[in-house]
Parts: C-alpha cells; sequence; structure tokens
C-alpha cells in the first residue's frame, strides 16, 4: 500500500512538473514576444516616441524628471541624443542602479528595440547626436598606425595605452575597452558619457574615430596577438616590477630555503 | 704572509690524520667556566655509506646535465626553425609569439638543469665533512714591521726628496694643479637656459591648431564637455625643435559654461565659455589631460595632482605647487580661435629663478 503510494507520487514529480510550467511559459513568450517587436519595427517614428515615453516615464523619470529635465539624482536629458541613449542603455549603464561615484556597466535589461524607442523619445527632446550607421564605426580599411597616434594622444592618459583602463578621482576610473561593441567606442567619443570628455566630429573626425576603433579592435581584443605573452594586465611598468620581485625574488628565495633546510643526512633530526 | 692565508693544518687530509679534528675537547677551568663540547660527530649520508645510493645520485645529475644539453639543442633548433612571426595560442599566456616561447623555455631549463644538477651534486656526493678554520692573530710579526720601516726609510732617503727642493715644489705645484681640468669641464652643464624656460611659441595671433585635424580651430568646433589639444600654428611634426617646442606649447582646450567659471580672470581671459590651459603638469612636467567633464577637473597622471579647471586651474589636490597657467584667447577676423600673446608665467615645474 505504501510502496504502491509512492510509486505514484514520484519524489521527483513535482520537478517535473515545474519544468513542464516553465517550458509551456517560456514557449508562450517566444510565441508572443517578436509580434511585439514586429509591431515595433513597423509603427512609425511618432509611436516610437509614444512608446519610448512609456518605456521612459517606468524606468527613467525618477532621476531624469517626467520630461527629462533633470533633477539633483540625474542630469537634464535635452540634446543629449540618440547615441547617448543607446550607448548608456546599450551598455546596461542605465537605468543607474544605485547613486555613487560612477555608474557601471551590467547586464542589459532592455531589448535593442526598447533602446531604440527610448533613444527616439530622448533625441524628441532636443537635437543631439544621432545613433551612428555602421559603416561608420566599421573597422575595415581603416588606417591603424594612425588609430594608434590619435589614441594616444586623446584616449590612452585614461584608458591605459592599450585600452585596459585605469583609475580616476575620488572612486572614478576609465573603464576597459576590451571587447567594447565598436558602435558603443563610437557613441562614447561622440556624446562624452559621464565623467568622459566628449571627441565631435569638429574635433575628432569621423574618419580618426573609425581609426580608433580599428586600433582598438588589433590591440584590445580576444584575439590580439602579444609576442612577448603574460601580459599582466598590460599596465606597464609597476605591475611587471612587482610581478617581479613578489614571484621572481619571491621564487628565488623559496628554493634557496627549501635547498638548504632539507638534509641530506642519512639519519633525520 | 702567504702561507698564513691558508692554514696547511686545516685543509681536510691534514685534519684527518689529526685524529679527526672535531674531537678536539677542552676541560672547564678558571677562565671558561663552561667546557668546549666540540663539533657534534660527523653524521653520514645515505650516499656515504650505500654505494648504489651514490650511483643513483650520480645518474640524477648526469641526467639533470644530460636534459640541459637537450634543451641547448632545443634553443638552437627552435632558433633556426621557428619564424619570427608566427603567433601560437598558449593557455594561459594567450596569442604569443611561438618563437620567443621556445626559446625561454629552452633557455631556461638549460640554465635550470645545470644549477640543479650541481646542486644536487654538491650535496649528495661531494664531501660533507665539518671543518673549524681557527683565525690567525691579525697583527703583523713584529720583524716584519721592522723591516717595513726601514724600507721606507731607506726610500726616502734614496729619493732625496728633503734635499732637492725644487723638485719636491714642482711636484706639489703639478699636482695641485692637475684637478682643475676636471673643474673646468664642469663648465659644460651649461650654458644657463637664459629666459628658455619662460616663453613658448604662443604669441599673439598664432592660431590654435587642432592636434587630430591639424585644422585651425573655430570657437563652435568645441562642444561643453569636449576635450581638444591644440599646438601653436606654424608648429609642424616633422620640425627639428617640434618635441622641445611642443614639450612648452601644448595646450588642452575645454569649453565650460561661462556661468560655470568661478575665476573671474579665466572667464576674462576664455572665449564663450572656451578656456586653453597648458598642458604641462606644474609639478614635474607630465602631460596632464585626465579630464572629468562633469567636475571640471583634471587630474595628472604621474603624482595624482588635481587641477579645477572652473576655477583658474586651481590645485585641489596632490603635489603641484601651482595653477596650470593660462593662455589667453580670443577671435580673429576670420572667426579662428587665437592666441592673444604668450602665457603670462612660466609653463611646466617650477625653478629656482622662477620668482
Amino acid at each position: 500500500m505504501k510502496k504502491l503510494s509512492a510509486r505514484r507520487r514520484h519524489p521527483l514529480a513535482a520537478v517535473v512538473v515545474l519544468l513542464l510550467a516553465l517550458a509551456a511559459t517560456g514557449g508562450l513568450y517566444t510565441a508572443f514576444a517578436p509580434a511585439d517587436k514586429a509591431q515595433a519595427e513597423t509603427v512609425a517614428q511618432s509611436l516610437a516616441i509614444d512608446e519610448g515615453k512609456k518605456l521612459y516615464a517606468v524606468g527613467c523619470a525618477s532621476c531624469h524628471g517626467t520630461g527629462g529635465e533633470g533633477s539633483t539624482d540625474g542630469p537634464a536629458l535635452a540634446g543629449v541624443g540618440a547615441a547617448a541613449v543607446d550607448f548608456q542603455v546599450g551598455t546596461g549603464r542605465m537605468p543607474a542602479q544605485q547613486p555613487g561615484a560612477q555608474v557601471p556597466k551590467k547586464k542589459v535589461i532592455y531589448s535593442q528595440a526598447q533602446i531604440d524607442q527610448l533613444a527616439a523619445f530622448v533625441a524628441s527632446l532636443g537635437a543631439g547626436p544621432g545613433v551612428p550607421a555602421k559603416e561608420q564605426y566599421n573597422p575595415e580599411g581603416a588606417d591603424i598606425a594612425e588609430g594608434g597616434e590619435l589614441f594616444r594622444t586623446n584616449c590612452a592618459q585614461c584608458h591605459n595605452f592599450t585600452g585596459k583602463g585605469g583609475a580616476l578621482t575620488n572612486g572614478k576610473s576609465a573603464p576597459t575597452l576590451e571587447d567594447v561593441d565598436p558602435k558603443h567606442i563610437y557613441e562614447a567619443m561622440q556624446t562624452g558619457p559621464q565623467n568622459m570628455p566628449s571627441f565631435p566630429d569638429t574635433t575628432l573626425t569621423e574618419k580618426n574615430k573609425k581609426d580608433i576603433i580599428a586600433y582598438l579592435d588589433v590591440v584590445n581584443s580576444d584575439d590580439s596577438e602579444s609576442p612577448g605573452g603574460l601580459e599582466l594586465g598590460g599596465l606597464g611598468p609597476v605591475s611587471e616590477g612587482l610581478f617581479g620581485w613578489i614571484f621572481g625574488l619571491g621564487g628565488l628565495i623559496a628554493v634557496a630555503v627549501w635547498v638548504a633546510a632539507r638534509t641530506a643526512k642519512a639519519k633525520k633530526s | 704572509m702567504s702561507s698564513q692565508d691558508i692554514p696547511e693544518e686545516n685543509l681536510p687530509a691534514e685534519r684527518a690524520a689529526d685524529e679527526h679534528a672535531h674531537g678536539a675537547v677542552s676541560v672547564a677551568d678558571e677562565k671558561h667556566p663552561f667546557a668546549d663540547p666540540g663539533l657534534p660527530p660527523h653524521e653520514h649520508r645515505i650516499q656515504d655509506i650505500d654505494e648504489r645510493a651514490a650511483k643513483r645520485s650520480e645518474r640524477t645529475v648526469a641526467l639533470l646535465f644530460t636534459l640541459s644539453m637537450l634543451a641547448t639543442v632545443g634553443f638552437i633548433a627552435s632558433f633556426v626553425a621557428i619564424p619570427a612571426d608566427r603567433i601560437v595560442y598558449i593557455f594561459p599566456l594567450g596569442h604569443i609569439s611561438g618563437l620567443n616561447f621556445a626559446l625561454g623555455m629552452t633557455l631556461g631549463l638549460a640554465l635550470f638543469c645545470i644549477g640543479a644538477g650541481a646542486v644536487h651534486w654538491a650535496r649528495t656526493l661531494m664531501s660533507d665533512e665539518e671543518i673549524a678554520d681557527e683565525r690567525h692573530a691579525i697583527a703583523a710579526e713584529p720583524e716584519v714591521k721592522a723591516q717595513v720601516l726601514a724600507d721606507f726609510k731607506q726610500g726616502a732617503k734614496e729619493s732625496a726628496l728633503g734635499r732637492r727642493k725644487l723638485i719636491r715644489n714642482t711636484m706639489f705645484g703639478a699636482l695641485t694643479l692637475f684637478p682643475l681640468s676636471g673643474i673646468v669641464l664642469l663648465r659644460d652643464l651649461g650654458p644657463l637656459p637664459e629666459d628658455k624656460l619662460r616663453h613658448t611659441r604662443w604669441s599673439r595671433g598664432k592660431l590654435l591648431v587642432n592636434v587630430n585635424t591639424d585644422e585651425p580651430l573655430r570657437p563652435s568646433d568645441v562642444a561643453v564637455g569636449s576635450l581638444t589639444f591644440a599646438k601653436p600654428e606654424g608648429l609642424e611634426e616633422h620640425d627639428h625643435d617640434f618635441q622641445t617646442e611642443i614639450a612648452k606649447a601644448a595646450l588642452l582646450i575645454v569649453r565650460l559654461q561661462p556661468e560655470n567659471i568661478k575665476d573671474k580672470r579665466e572667464l576674462e581671459w576664455s572665449h564663450e565659455g572656451i578656456v586653453a590651459y597648458s598642458k604641462i603638469c606644474t609639478h614635474v612636467g607630465c602631460p596632464i589631460s585626465l579630464y572629468e567633464q562633469q567636475t571640471h577637473h583634471v587630474l595628472c597622471p604621474c603624482h595624482q595632482s588635481t587641477f579645477d579647471l572652473a576655477d583658474g586651474a586651481r590645485v585641489i589636490f596632490g603635489p603641484a605647487g601651482h595653477a596650470l597657467p593660462q593662455l589667453r584667447i580670443g577671435v580673429n577676423d576670420e572667426g579662428y580661435l587665437q592666441a592673444l600673446g604668450d602665457f603670462d608665467e612660466p609653463v611646466g615645474p617650477a625653478f629656482w629663478e622662477r620668482g
């Protein structure tokens, strides 16, 4: 009797039911979600702005004000342009989680369609730089050497010579540029997010920006070549010296101590 | 003398004959209340007792030396065989030069094996008998001292330095004058820079040229929150004195909202909120350009001196001694940004005569 009931309700039954329910929910979601997206893509610009305004009211208005006028918690958004929104929301920096020295990069919570709607709304508040087209930031065929020179003149002071990032004042820092989407690098140069100064097309031309992106693509991606090996973060002589002193000298001392401490006598004392 | 440097009676061969040197036990007396126990008895290693163990050690040492030979051959082979531009992926180092990796590994292995073999040889097979080497007296023997003094006196007499005064005086003269040539050479540390530290290439009417585009800047090019670097018109990168000139004339240009500028002179010397400051830190002259556009602070990467560009580039943190020099700017008839003179104070680090 006891055995029979135990077989009817296997201990894993609850887990199986849960999994089925999750699969059904997910399936239903994927069935309906594309419809939303398709709709968003077909609506007119004004409709995108309306949708963006709704998203804005939920996710952004508490700090930036209901009309993007800004508050003590966030700057005014008139004139920042669609590129700024695409960068800030597209890298997960916005919406900010908490106040602090700097808003860090984190998981992106909006879909690209929603980001476009938000960008359309913010762009409608005042003219600003638009989201760049692919041919503007595609590094193909750009001058890498020129890009390196421009990067060292304009960017390396904060982001390090190969874009590894670096420290600034009062808890702020310049983030690493490793594997950042070229579009986001372009937008950051154009709009100057947070404490980064902007480099508008008038002082750093579209071609200059493309060269910089091409340089970063060569020196700072997953498959960048590093003939010397063991870059130690690419931070320069400080980390290398520290490594030499601690691990190089430390290793030699440890070996010397080990050699001297082990007695060669037959009778161990 | 030399016989004292190598106390032959202390060499192992001599000492073995000398009734096992460690056994020099003394007894307690009035001067030394504790008896000297002497060295502990010598303990043997397994290799001293067991010939098979000694053979094993010998083979280990030989193996290490052979490995070193193979590694050296490997080094030469990699140098010949691997092209210098071959990139290979090696975890966790990433995409690195195959040649560098092979050369480093084989060279390291070759050296390490020589060292490890030598250490193992010395520890297990070479003699490890303890030896006490007594010090000899530091003072020389009285007859040696007397001989040296006599030699010196005889030399002084034979040179006739006391008698032939002309030789003595001219010799003193020559020896006194000789160091002067070294002192005269110090003149080459100069000449003094005169007023080079006080002036730069900037002068009235010189256009501000964007270093990225090599084009003169217009006020409309410089947006609020942007950062631009400029050099004086007419200074080209291929000029022979480019580096010495740009080291003084480098300029950083930012645009602030005029109402945010706190310093009255800064506002006066700006153009529609565009301000131009020397890019050379006033501490030890590092290029300073870590500009934070929201706080208007600019940070020096070398020693963290921080300047407030909205308040006359006042020093707000760090070791810098004075504010960044500002360049007075305006626009010319054609609407380009131009300098209205040179910096009114020396740029870069302080020096004695700076005042």
